[in-house]
């Protein structure tokens, strides 16, 4: 009755808000965490993707998330060394991820 | 052809012998030819809570290895006879004495017989997961309303997806409606919005299962238990019925006014 009350007069706030957001937070790391595969694969197809635009030098790529306390960032460092001319227009072919291991958790 | 769905969680404790078991007799129940398999080697639990324990001759090793037919190392159930049966886990062996392939093969052989197999997972995601996944064609993860569980959840689902099963489906265990009105249980929704799988059922955390284990009977064939009544209904939604979720809530509403109502002081 006593937790009712103090409840009551001090704001709804249950211990269950404090646990969505420390598992969201601790999901945003899990997620990330790829494995070496998973980060080999997702650099050939980006330098797949990338090579149509410009010439890049393959060997300098590198692929990192960045954690900090509450997000994760893909960083890609890609050093181009020539750009192709008249790619004005834009290739056609689309293409998307899917998976739950390779998106950086899920957005707020 | 029947179905293989593998029952599995990540981490331990969260009800997935509990879940198998009372899947497999509600699913018998309801007419269907079932096959519970224990894949949790040297740590078999799913003959307990059967109640089967006393009547193990031969084990899933024996069947891989061939030193016993199939068949005479299927357990059937008190109740239900042929139309419920358990294939035990080794209880003395290593953990990698099976291997994924000789899993895979044995799926194929039960898949002829009976209209679901069922696996019980070990907890982890080692060698035991992997073999408890190899043969499967379907996952249900069972997670309870807890951080940790949670958590592990996540990662199962998404080693699921790694091994090609898609789509798992969700139960909630131990549900306690009381501590998440209050807001110091993570509710249904909430468990949604972070997993994002579909929910394939709720259950109440409810006494009657420790009872039901206790005599070796799951508590879906106990008609008055709640948990047992959630487990008839995903049962009836494994077999394609469209069953809503439980309303955990408005019951427990219902329940303390016919206490008041009946003058009943507690």
């Amino acid at each position: 009755m006593f937790e009712f009350l103090s409840k009551l007069f001090g704001g709804f706030e249950g211990s269950k808000n404090r646990a969505k957001e420390r598992l969201r937070l601790v999901l945003v790391h899990d997620r990330a965490s790829l494995s070496p595969g998973l980060v080999e694969a997702l650099k050939e197809e980006l330098i797949e993707v990338i090579t149509k635009y410009m010439e890049i030098d393959e060997e300098g790529l590198e692929v990192n998330f960045d954690k900090s306390d509450d997000s994760v960032a893909l960083i890609a460092n890609i050093p181009v060394k020539s750009v192709k001319r008249g790619m004005g227009e834009a290739p056609g072919g689309k293409r998307q991820s899917k998976g739950r291991g390779q998106q950086g958790g899920k957005k707020r | 052809m029947g179905k293989v769905i593998v029952i599995t969680s990540g981490k331990g404790g969260v009800g997935k012998t509990t879940t198998t078991a009372n899947i497999g007799t509600g699913l018998a129940a309801l007419g269907q030819k079932v096959c519970l398999v224990d894949t949790d080697i040297g740590l078999r639990n799913l003959d307990v809570v059967m109640g089967l324990e006393n009547r193990i001759v031969y084990d899933l090793l024996h069947v891989v290895e061939g030193q016993c037919r199939l068949r005479q190392a299927l357990i059937k159930d008190k109740q239900f006879g042929d139309r419920l049966v358990l294939l035990p886990a080794p209880q003395t062996r290593e953990k990698d004495a099976v291997t994924p392939e000789q899993m895979k093969e044995l799926m194929k052989e039960l898949r002829e017989e009976y209209d679901f197999v069922l696996l019980d997972s070990p907890a982890g995601i080692e060698h035991g997961f992997k073999n408890a996944v190899a043969g499967a064609d379907h996952a249900i993860v069972v997670t309870t309303p807890e951080i940790a569980a949670v958590r592990d959840a996540d990662r199962i689902i998404g080693l699921l997806e790694a091994a090609e099963l898609y789509d798992p489906q969700l139960i909630i265990n131990r549900v306690r409606p009381g501590m998440v009105r209050r807001g110091d249980m993570m509710s249904i929704g909430d468990i949604d919005d972070i997993l994002a799988i579909e929910i394939l059922g709720v259950v109440p955390d409810d006494q009657d299962i420790i009872v039901s284990t206790n005599r070796g009977e799951p508590v879906v064939t106990n008609p008055k238990s709640r948990a047992g009544q959630a487990y008839r209904n995903i049962a009836r939604r494994l077999l394609g019925e469209e069953v809503p979720l439980m309303n955990l809530e408005e019951r427990k509403v219902m329940h303390w006014f016919k206490r008041l109502l009946s003058g009943e002081a507690q």
